[in-house]
């Protein structure tokens, strides 16, 4: 089971980010589970989403305590919130920010993308969760970034649905490129 | 036909699938998605022949629900909480009018204080009301119980509330297999109403019953729930062999077989117990796990046959009996007296709480005090109320 952890701040798209990733798990046949840390949905406010992937059921409802991967969509709650908390050895936390981040982990990867910058040139709105999305998939190649893309359609039909997978694919092939 | 679906609006399409006549709708988190969502259905067009009535409250919810079905109206409302407390005086007339509704309860904690999160105190306050009351482990569960419920409130003309966790199942994104609409048509026909309020036919329902009469009338109510139990076993059975799927019935027993401990649940922590349950046999032990799926009636038989093997019996519930203790785990207790079982009773997640495999784990493998265990509990913090007096 691969279990990620996505942090960020309310209206951001925390929630949706895990509820796409979860479509596009399933879109490949496998089981998905998305689900938000409830309660804390007020605009500006740091959030929580969660999202576990697996080949057979998922049963398990607890929180993900121990996550394959981090993402955090707002480098300002990573002091507000313990979002480095119980990452897995061999994991890797994927930050939105246009510089590195100083941090102790040890035996974690910890990869940074300008998400904000590529999500106002390609969606127009500092929203950056296509953009993570489309990195996240380059970087670990759990699921394809067609899946993304289809998953973030299935979210939004229309014109931002296509500016989203316009930023998630320039994100993949960015993220591609540099590592 | 497999689809990824937030749980709210694949119990959206499921009720959708039912036909339902009226739909009342007053929003409370965690249960508004679903109204949401079959108010989309409505407007869209895709649930025809069904009049979506927005109301100024909860109360109104299901005044607008009882007067719909006496009118012969196949109808529906959803709620959680404070909305069902608000709800209460009606919710026992539909019950003492035998009106077959169905309501969903997104279950949550009730206040004060105020707390929006998961637990099941709401349904423990409609535990004596006259309805039947089903537990969904999963949202696959919860799609299924649905259509099994309409039709089973039909059948029996009991009154039937689906509970769902609030939040953690009716927010929660996974895998659920709708069923066609042909389908669920064949499963559940078109309801014909006993007997219905119409200006052809001019009676009155619900007139005042004196006391020669009263103790009769809710006499035969509770022999109603109890025959129920046959009919709510059928239909599950019914339901698995069109739809290949054993979401109904009374309980559902995981592993019990061998078991010598057997962890007694309701609802979607089910799926972390039986988590730990597969990592406890693995270590050798003899763990199984038995979800009651039908709260009400209280199926006594069907509990004393999953546990009547097991040495120790380990209730976790969402629900307090303030000033008593767990309620299940009580239940369960009367259920299984005269034989030989040790009972532990974990009260568990009250508003939210978090339970964890590794919170479960410690506890089921705990020597028992005989004392009700709050799972989580921050001693600390209570023996320091405790210290200053409360």
């Amino acid at each position: 089971m691969f279990q990620v952890r996505i942090h960020g701040r309310g209206g951001q798209g925390v929630v949706t980010a895990a509820e796409m990733l979860s479509i596009a798990a399933f879109l490949e046949g496998k089981h998905a589970q998305a689900f938000p840390s409830f309660g804390s949905e007020r605009m500006g406010a740091p959030v929580m989403a969660f999202c576990r992937i697996s080949d057979g059921e998922i049963r398990l409802r607890e929180p993900v305590m121990e996550p394959n991967a981090v993402i955090i969509q707002d480098r300002t709650v990573i002091d507000a919130t313990d979002t480095f908390l119980g990452i897995v050895a061999g994991g890797f936390v994927l930050v939105n920010s246009n510089s590195d981040i100083r941090h102790k982990l040890k035996k974690v990867t910890v990869k940074c993308i300008d998400a904000t910058e590529l999500a106002l040139e390609h969606v127009g709105k500092p929203i950056p969760n296509a953009v993570l999305l489309g990195s996240f998939v380059a970087i670990t190649g759990i699921l394809k970034i067609e899946s993304i893309v289809a998953a973030i359609k299935t979210k939004f039909p229309g014109t931002m649905g296509e500016k989203n997978i316009n930023a998630a694919q320039a994100a993949y092939n960015r993220v591609l490129r540099i590592i | 036909m497999l689809h990824q679906l937030e749980g709210s609006q694949a119990i959206a399409r499921s009720v959708a699938l039912c036909r339902p006549n009226v739909v009342s709708a007053y929003p409370i988190s965690p249960q508004t998605h679903i109204l949401e969502g079959l108010e989309g259905l409505v407007r869209s067009g895709k649930l025809e022949s069904c009049e979506y009535m927005n109301v100024e409250s909860e109360i109104g919810a299901i005044s607008v629900a009882l007067g719909a079905e006496s009118a012969g109206a196949r109808s529906y409302t959803a709620t959680s909480s404070q909305g069902l407390l608000h709800m209460m005086e009606v919710v026992y007339n539909v019950s003492g009018l035998e009106l077959p509704l169905v309501m969903t309860l997104g279950n949550r904690a009730v206040g004060a204080p105020i707390n929006i999160w998961n637990d099941h105190s709401d349904a423990m306050a409609a535990r004596d009301a006259g309805w039947l009351m089903f537990f969904a482990e999963t949202n696959q569960e919860a799609v299924d119980l649905h259509i099994l419920a309409f039709r089973i409130a039909e059948e029996t003309q009991c009154p039937v509330i689906v509970n769902v966790d609030g939040f953690i199942l009716t927010h929660a994104y996974e895998q659920v297999d709708l069923p066609s609409q042909d389908q669920v048509d064949e499963f559940l026909p078109p309801y014909k109403p006993n007997t219905s309020l119409t200006v052809d036919n001019p009676m009155a329902i619900g007139a005042m019953v004196p006391p020669e009469y009263f103790m009769e009338v809710k006499h035969l109510a509770h022999r109603k729930q109890e025959q129920a139990l046959e009919a709510i076993e059928n239909l599950g059975n019914d339901f698995y062999n069109k739809f290949g799927r054993n979401s109904g019935g009374l309980v559902h027993g995981y592993a019990i077989q061998e078991a010598e401990t057997v962890v007694v649940t309701m609802g979607s922590v089910a799926g972390t117990i039986k988590d730990v349950v597969d990592e406890l046999n693995r270590e050798g032990m003899k763990f199984g796990e038995l979800s009651i799926c039908c709260y009400r009636p209280f199926p006594v038989s069907a509990i004393v046959s999953a546990l009547k093997n097991a040495r120790k019996v380990i209730v976790v519930e969402k629900s307090l009996a303030i000033g008593l203790g767990g309620i299940l785990s009580r239940e369960i207790e009367l259920a299984l007296n005269g034989l030989d079982v040790q009972m532990v009773s974990v009260v568990a997640g009250l508003g939210g709480r978090n339970i964890t495999k590794a919170m479960l784990k410690e506890c089921f493998l705990k020597k028992s005090s005989g004392e009700v265990t709050f799972l989580g509990l921050d001693e600390k913090l209570v023996n320091s109320n405790i210290g200053s007096g409360l």
